[in-house]
């Protein structure tokens, strides 16, 4: 199993590269491709976030993955620093996650 | 090593920032540097990787052997619970191959540098390519500088991420008893945090807007279909959208 994952893992992020010689990069892909860091992540966090048991949507305030991720993206936006946003991130979601065990 | 690199006059000064001629050490340490914040995003995940794979019943070498050889977080994780569920071995490899089938996306953004590395260079740093060295490695080959150890800053960026991966699901493992109810304290909100952080500094004209609201929506709306197939779909249906902007923007004006 492990052996496979590892071939099919490693199969993919390499696949492109001996091929690449021989395959056309038009201009357009080449555009296109500049979208795909936040195209990818954004398509793991907005799942995440607004439906965190994997199936109904949770938009309330009772969700702490959607206070969570509201929170530390407007941190991030102010600030614009990336450490600086990933820990202030987890500190308000454990925050807002204790305030809802206490009184919710 | 490589032969261009020896014919450059030996004036760098050792540890200069990264930049115009900066030295393989200079980028590969910026590498490691600018990849620290997503570390501490993946230091849970891995965490609970090692603890939840003992739990499904992955023997210990086995949960180190994921982490060590495939390296791929989101589909250990998957691979994990399927182990879990007693899902017969191929269908894990498949689930895998469609999980990860965005880093063909990460391979492609990267080809036009990439490619032009010696195979072993190509080989090491394919390995290596998850998500967060490929959007802080990105960062750096678009960087305008005519830096020529640019793979040292990835290597430096993989590096880093592997062994911490590897650290933490040992951790995960060691300390599975302990911490088996880590799921339920929202570390795994940490990896949330991380990639928003590394969203944000994308949005900085109306196409990249476009990208993230139709990827999000189409994310939600195609959450249901298996193997993570909404995820692929939402990427390429957000990246069209970035495009079809561009094209108005640039029409337009």
């Amino acid at each position: 199993m492990i052996a496979g994952m590892t071939l099919v893992t490693f199969g993919i992020r390499y696949l492109l590269l001996p091929l690449s010689g021989h395959i056309p990069f038009p201009d357009g892909l080449q555009r296109a491709l500049r979208f795909v860091p936040p195209a990818v992540l954004t398509a793991i966090i907005v799942p995440a976030a607004l439906m965190p048991d994997g199936s109904a949507l949770q938009l309330s305030h009772t969700n702490p993955y959607l206070v969570g991720a509201v929170l530390t993206a407007l941190i991030g936006w102010l600030s614009r620093h990336l450490l600086v946003t990933i820990v202030c991130g987890m500190a308000g979601f454990a925050a807002w996650q204790w305030i809802l065990s206490r009184w919710a | 090593m490589e032969k261009i690199s020896q014919q450059r006059p030996v004036a760098c000064a050792p540890d200069r920032p990264p930049g115009a001629g900066a030295t393989r050490n200079a980028e590969f340490w910026a590498g490691a540097r600018d990849t620290l914040p997503l570390i501490i995003g993946a230091i849970p995940f891995g965490i609970i990787f090692g603890t939840l794979a003992g739990g499904a019943g992955l023997s210990a070498a086995a949960t180190m052997g994921m982490s060590l050889f495939v390296f791929a977080g989101s589909a250990q994780f998957i691979a994990v619970g399927l182990v879990g569920a007693g899902t017969a071995w191929p269908m894990i490899v498949l689930t895998t191959l469609v999980v990860n089938f965005r880093h063909l996306l990460y391979t492609a953004t990267l080809l036009p540098h990439l490619r032009r590395l010696p195979r072993r260079w190509q080989v090491v740093l394919a390995f290596g390519l998850t998500d967060e060295t490929f959007v802080v490695a990105a960062g750096h080959w678009a960087d305008a500088d005519p830096g020529e150890h640019k793979q040292w800053y990835q290597l430096g960026s993989m590096a880093f991420m592997y062994t911490n991966w590897n650290l933490c699901t040992l951790v995960g493992l060691l300390a599975g008893r302990v911490l088996q109810h880590i799921g339920g304290w929202g570390l795994d909100f940490a990896m949330v945090a991380a990639f928003i952080g590394m969203v944000i500094p994308y949005l900085t004209d109306k196409p990249a807007y476009a990208t993230v609201l139709v990827s999000g929506a189409c994310a939600v709306t195609f959450h249901g279909l298996p193997y993570q197939l909404g995820l692929i779909i939402a990427a390429l249906v957000g990246m069209a959208a970035g495009v079809i902007v561009e094209r108005r923007l640039r029409a337009g004006h």
